[in-house]
């Protein structure tokens, strides 16, 4: 069974966020990590760089297949995980901590609040796996 | 699971595909290849037909040798590549691929002529279990009494393994050392648990299941082409750098005067290796750039995981395909830098 942890919020594409006052810090789920298998390169924007919500900002690369990442959340980038660029398997053992990938000042913080709860994704990738 | 071929087929086992790739390098991987065709050749003119249909040269093979060869087109591109086993003078058994074994039957059945030949679709009464890498001997020969150090690269013989019926061939698609075991199908669980608990399966050093990712990785690090992505109907052997399995002094086979044209015109482009050298991984159907001209196309791209580099085939026109050559790959719109180098990319120290 995928962890997933009760004080983040959740896409339906599989990224979680955390929320650090007007910031949000924005990885992929361990479902999604398990999912894509072992992760060999890890695509990041700039600081800097602006998306709008449910834009792509990167991709993940396992052996076998590319995959997307998308925002959550609208806003610009403070930060970036620069470790994964040596160390892209974080995502797979840490995907909650240091496989993080991007840090946001969110454009519209209210915009969490329409993201699933731990509960709600649950739910969601039971019915996925079905 | 993903469908190939109308078969059910794992990506992966538990371990991972970098796992399974460096076990299958240092110790040993074992592949579920049941869903590959077979199909008998029988007759007198067994060889002759077989002569004709493929490209490579089967007179030369002596009973319990194999061949890698390939089914050609009258315009000398691929039907499919396969491996031909001699069992005897008047009996052949060819290897094929899963997804084409339909298209390969029909084809071979059309080209009987008035050839004293009886052919016959087998793929159901074998299964086939491959077993690669440097510990497969130690491990299968727990299971055979066939002395299995005595069977030479691309040769096979038939015995027992785990006391059943078995075809024992030394080959395989990974560029590791191996065997490939055919089997009756109802006896390929049984054999695969069998290997499985022989080679330790679940010990650090011990043998893995593998899945199709780890046999793509491990067969491009060999430089060993996959029908489908780097040869299909659109391209000839020549240009495929298999003009090593064209045998254009053996006699006709279909393809051979096309073949024999292309040879003396030379070929216009060519398959090539090449690493990425700054980051990013090149993937199947990326355009080839150079001089911000499309100039050719990635038939297989993937990570490396025993050389750690990012590696792939390409098609390249002629005077762009020597080493060195430095191209562009276009990932998703990055012009990522790469270079053309000689294959294999990895070659097993014996």
């Amino acid at each position: 069974m995928a962890n997933v942890p009760e004080d983040l919020h959740y896409s339906k594409d599989h990224e979680w966020v955390r929320v650090d006052g007007d910031q949000a810090i924005i990885g992929i789920t361990d479902y999604a990590q398990n999912s894509l298998g072992d992760v060999v390169y890890v695509e990041l924007p700039k600081p800097a760089e602006s998306f709008a919500v449910n834009e792509s900002f990167g991709s993940v690369e396992s052996v076998k297949a590319v995959s997307e990442v998308f925002t959550p959340v609208a806003g610009e980038v403070v930060k970036i995980n620069e470790s994964l660029a040596d160390e892209p398997e974080k995502v797979n053992s840490d995907p909650y901590g240091d496989g993080w990938m991007i840090r946001v000042r969110m454009s519209n913080p209210g915009e969490v609040d329409s993201m699933l709860t731990a509960a709600e994704y649950e739910d969601f990738t039971k019915a996925e796996t079905e | 699971m993903v469908d190939f071929g109308g078969w059910d087929m794992p990506v992966q086992y538990p371990a991972g595909t970098i796992e399974e790739h460096l076990r299958t390098r240092n110790h040993a991987g074992l592949f579920d290849v049941s869903h590959m065709g077979e199909i008998d050749v029988r007759g007198t003119d067994a060889i002759s037909f077989a002569n004709r249909v493929t490209s490579n040269d089967v007179t030369k093979l002596i009973d319990g040798q194999a061949q890698y060869s390939a089914l050609t087109t009258p315009q000398g591109t691929v039907v499919d590549d396969l491996l031909v086993y001699r069992i005897s003078a008047d009996h052949l058994l060819l290897v094929v691929n899963a997804s084409t074994t339909d298209k390969d039957w029909d084809w071979i059945s059309s080209q009987k002529a008035s050839e004293s030949v009886e052919l016959k679709n087998v793929s159901a009464d074998y299964c086939q279990l491959a077993i690669q890498g440097p510990d497969a001997l130690k491990i299968l020969q727990q299971l055979t009494d066939v002395q299995l150090a005595e069977i030479k690269y691309y040769h096979f013989t038939q015995g027992t393994v785990n006391n059943t019926p078995a075809i024992i061939s030394r080959t395989g698609y990974t560029g590791e050392d191996g065997f490939e075991v055919y089997a009756a199908p109802n006896e390929a669980e049984q054999l695969w648990n069998k290997i499985l608990e022989t080679g330790k399966f679940g010990q650090a050093d011990g043998i893995v299941p593998c899945g199709l990712a780890a046999r793509n990785t491990l067969r491009l690090e060999a430089g060993m082409a996959l029908y489908g992505n780097d040869i299909d109907d659109t391209t000839t052997l020549l240009e495929a750098n298999l003009g090593w399995i064209c045998k254009l002094d053996k006699g006709d086979f279909i393809g051979r005067e096309s073949l024999v044209k292309q040879k003396e015109a030379g070929v216009s482009r060519r398959l090539v290796g090449f690493e990425v050298t700054e980051r990013g991984i090149a993937r199947d159907h990326q355009n080839v750039v150079v001089n911000d001209k499309v100039v050719g196309q990635v038939t297989s791209g993937s990570p490396a995981p025993f050389l750690k580099k990012n590696i792939g085939f390409a098609y390249v026109p002629i005077e762009l395909a020597a080493a060195g050559q430095q191209i562009k790959i276009d990932v998703r719109g990055r012009l990522v830098d790469a270079q053309v180098v000689k294959t294999p990319f990895y070659k097993r120290s014996r």
